[in-house]
């Protein structure tokens, strides 16, 4: 499990996985879900596009989900967020079914992209994704303020003079980079359970967005480490132990939540406070 | 003249069985869409219809496995995610669309699970194309009877619920106090969501299910405010856009590259969006 060709394997899984972690901590707290499952599943129609020229897998990838990401921050500022997600995945899906049935890919490397080949990383791929990893989490340092402002206080900071649009449009570019980096290895449905659960695990725990990001990169590391032993030890796809594996942590965390909310109204009533009501809907008031 | 309809009607189209079935379901299917749609995107569940629609494919991947019809795999997981996903959401919009994607994650996890196994222990190596893109000229005629039953059903919740879901979905709160049970018609929704977009994935494929479901439906409430005469003209646009796309995608059977036709999803993926963007152009200069 540890001999030397795993040794690309552990340090790809380990830079998607921290990647992921911080991105999906913006995704989970900006309320973006369906970005993203909608740019890393709609980028996957650039690999297939870039199959069908001859040109980089890793060049489609990015063409199209920076071009899913300007879409759907384009749209959705002249109409809904979600129905400007769902059309910018239709079209780039569209286009990627008209650019499969021109080509005369294998089934087995569709399949590959959609829930990724973590046992075949060679060590030119570690390059551009180390680069496109370092890049995205310098992009989250740079915007961290401003950005955690919108996601929390979209109001209060575009009065304080924030441009709310424009921090969309960052952030969905960030999602786009993470997206480019992360597909080729682990797949496009994988990127999305890497950037959500572990997410949202965290949120679950602590109300400190500092500390929840740490919490999330963890729960992503643990995940990620946890399944690809899975699957190397019983040839099973990485991506059912990954997706499963998410959401066993996720109903920890609810299940924790939970705990601690019941435990907090039982201690309030034996002092006869009656206020519990207002924390029924969860533990933070500003990361909800 | 007779040369111009021999060009736009290639022959043989009206001949053709899987023609005369493609039209059949997929005007079945885009009808009640169509109409699902206008509520979906009033009550902005867009990724909740997307993920059931990616959700049905384990499914529809699990009966593969077992040898099953693909249908009933299809309804029966998503009706089963339908009511996780209600269950966990919370009623917070940020709070439904990450248990949505936690749902989500562990379906397509589940998914790679059976696609994996479809793939070496029974040798179906289509079987993950089939699921995501489906294609509408390869339904068997058996199962049209089956298509369009399930279709009246759902219309027929729909007609049946349309006052309380209306009347929950652009104002929860309101709907309480006069008594409507909020969650129940929650849960029947979702449940004819499910079954809507597990139909259409299974028929069309999972991209076209979410472009038939949004697209006709946002471009209808960009021509018109009244949900009743949305409904209509969603269904209208879905059922055009669909049968264009027929049409089209049999006539490009003599187009190049290949000659071998371009998918059915694509035209109507770009027909889909044209319409959208049309209903955009007047409004965006005036507000220049």
């Amino acid at each position: 499990m540890f001999s030397s060709f795993m040794v690309n394997t552990w340090l790809a899984a380990s830079m998607v996985a921290v990647v992921a972690g911080v991105v999906g901590f913006f995704a989970v707290l900006r309320g973006s879900a369906f970005v993203a499952h909608a740019i890393p599943q709609g980028a996957f129609a650039g690999a297939a596009g870039a199959a069908l020229i001859g040109a980089n897998t890793i060049l489609g990838l990015g063409v199209f989900s920076l071009l899913g990401a300007l879409g759907i921050g384009w749209l959705g500022k002249r109409g809904r967020h979600d129905v400007a997600t769902a059309l910018a995945l239709v079209v780039m899906l569209g286009l990627g079914a008209l650019f499969l049935s021109m080509s005369v890919e294998y089934a087995p490397e569709i399949y590959s992209l959609l829930f990724g080949e973590v046992f075949g990383v060679s060590s030119a791929e570690l390059g551009p994704m180390a680069v496109l990893g370092v890049l995205c989490l310098a992009a989250v340092a740079a915007l961290y303020r401003p950005l955690l402002f919108t996601s929390v206080l979209p109001e209060v900071a575009e009065a304080r003079g924030v441009r709310a649009h424009r921090m969309e449009m960052c952030f969905l570019v960030v999602v786009a980079a993470a997206t480019s980096m992360t597909v080729p290895v682990v797949g496009a449905f994988l990127m999305f359970s890497l950037m959500i659960a572990p997410a949202g695990t965290a949120r679950s725990f602590t109300d400190k967005p500092l500390r929840a990001m740490a919490l999330s990169v963890a729960v992503a590391l643990t995940t990620v480490w946890a399944a690809v032993a899975a699957s190397y030890e019983t040839q099973w796809p990485l991506g059912f132990f990954v997706g499963v594996g998410g959401a066993l942590f996720y109903g920890l965390g609810r299940a924790w939540d939970w705990h601690r909310r019941t435990r907090a109204v039982r201690g309030r009533r034996a002092v006869g406070a009656t206020v519990a009501a207002g924390h029924r809907d969860g533990p933070s008031p500003v990361l909800r | 003249m007779s040369g111009l309809l021999h060009w736009v009607f290639a022959p043989g189209l009206f001949d053709s069985d899987a023609v005369r079935t493609a039209v059949l379901v997929g005007g079945a299917v885009a009808v009640v869409s169509g109409m699902v749609g206008v509520l979906t995107v009033i009550r902005g569940q867009s990724f909740a219809g997307h993920a059931l629609a990616d959700v049905g494919a384990t499914g529809g991947s699990g009966a593969f496995l077992i040898g099953l019809n693909p249908l009933w795999g299809f309804i029966g997981i998503a009706v089963v995610a339908a009511g996780i996903m209600e269950s966990v959401g919370v009623r917070r919009p940020r709070g439904r669309d990450l248990a949505t994607g936690i749902v989500l994650g562990a379906g397509l996890g589940l998914a790679a699970l059976f696609l994996y196994w479809d793939t070496t222990w029974s040798n179906t190596t289509g079987a993950s194309i089939t699921v995501l893109f489906g294609s509408m000229f390869v339904i068997s005629g058996s199962t049209v009877p089956v298509i369009v039953g399930f279709a009246v059903f759902v219309l027929a919740v729909v007609m049946l619920l349309y006052r309380m879901l209306l009347l929950s979905s652009l104002h929860p709160d309101l709907a309480a106090a006069r008594g409507v049970p909020v969650r129940l018609v929650g849960v029947c929704y979702l449940a004819a969501l499910a079954v809507t977009v597990s139909l259409s994935a299974m028929t069309i494929g999972a991209v076209l299910s979410t472009a038939l479901l949004i697209g006709p439906a946002a471009t209808a409430l960009r021509l018109t405010r009244r949900p009743g005469w949305a409904m209509a003209v969603s269904s209208a646009i879905a059922v055009g856009t669909t049968w264009l796309g027929i049409l089209l995608a049999y006539d490009s059977y003599s187009w190049p590259p290949l000659q071998r036709g371009w998918p059915v999803s694509f035209f109507v993926v770009v027909l889909v969006f044209a319409g959208y963007l049309l209903t955009h152009l007047p409004r965006t200069r005036k507000e220049a």
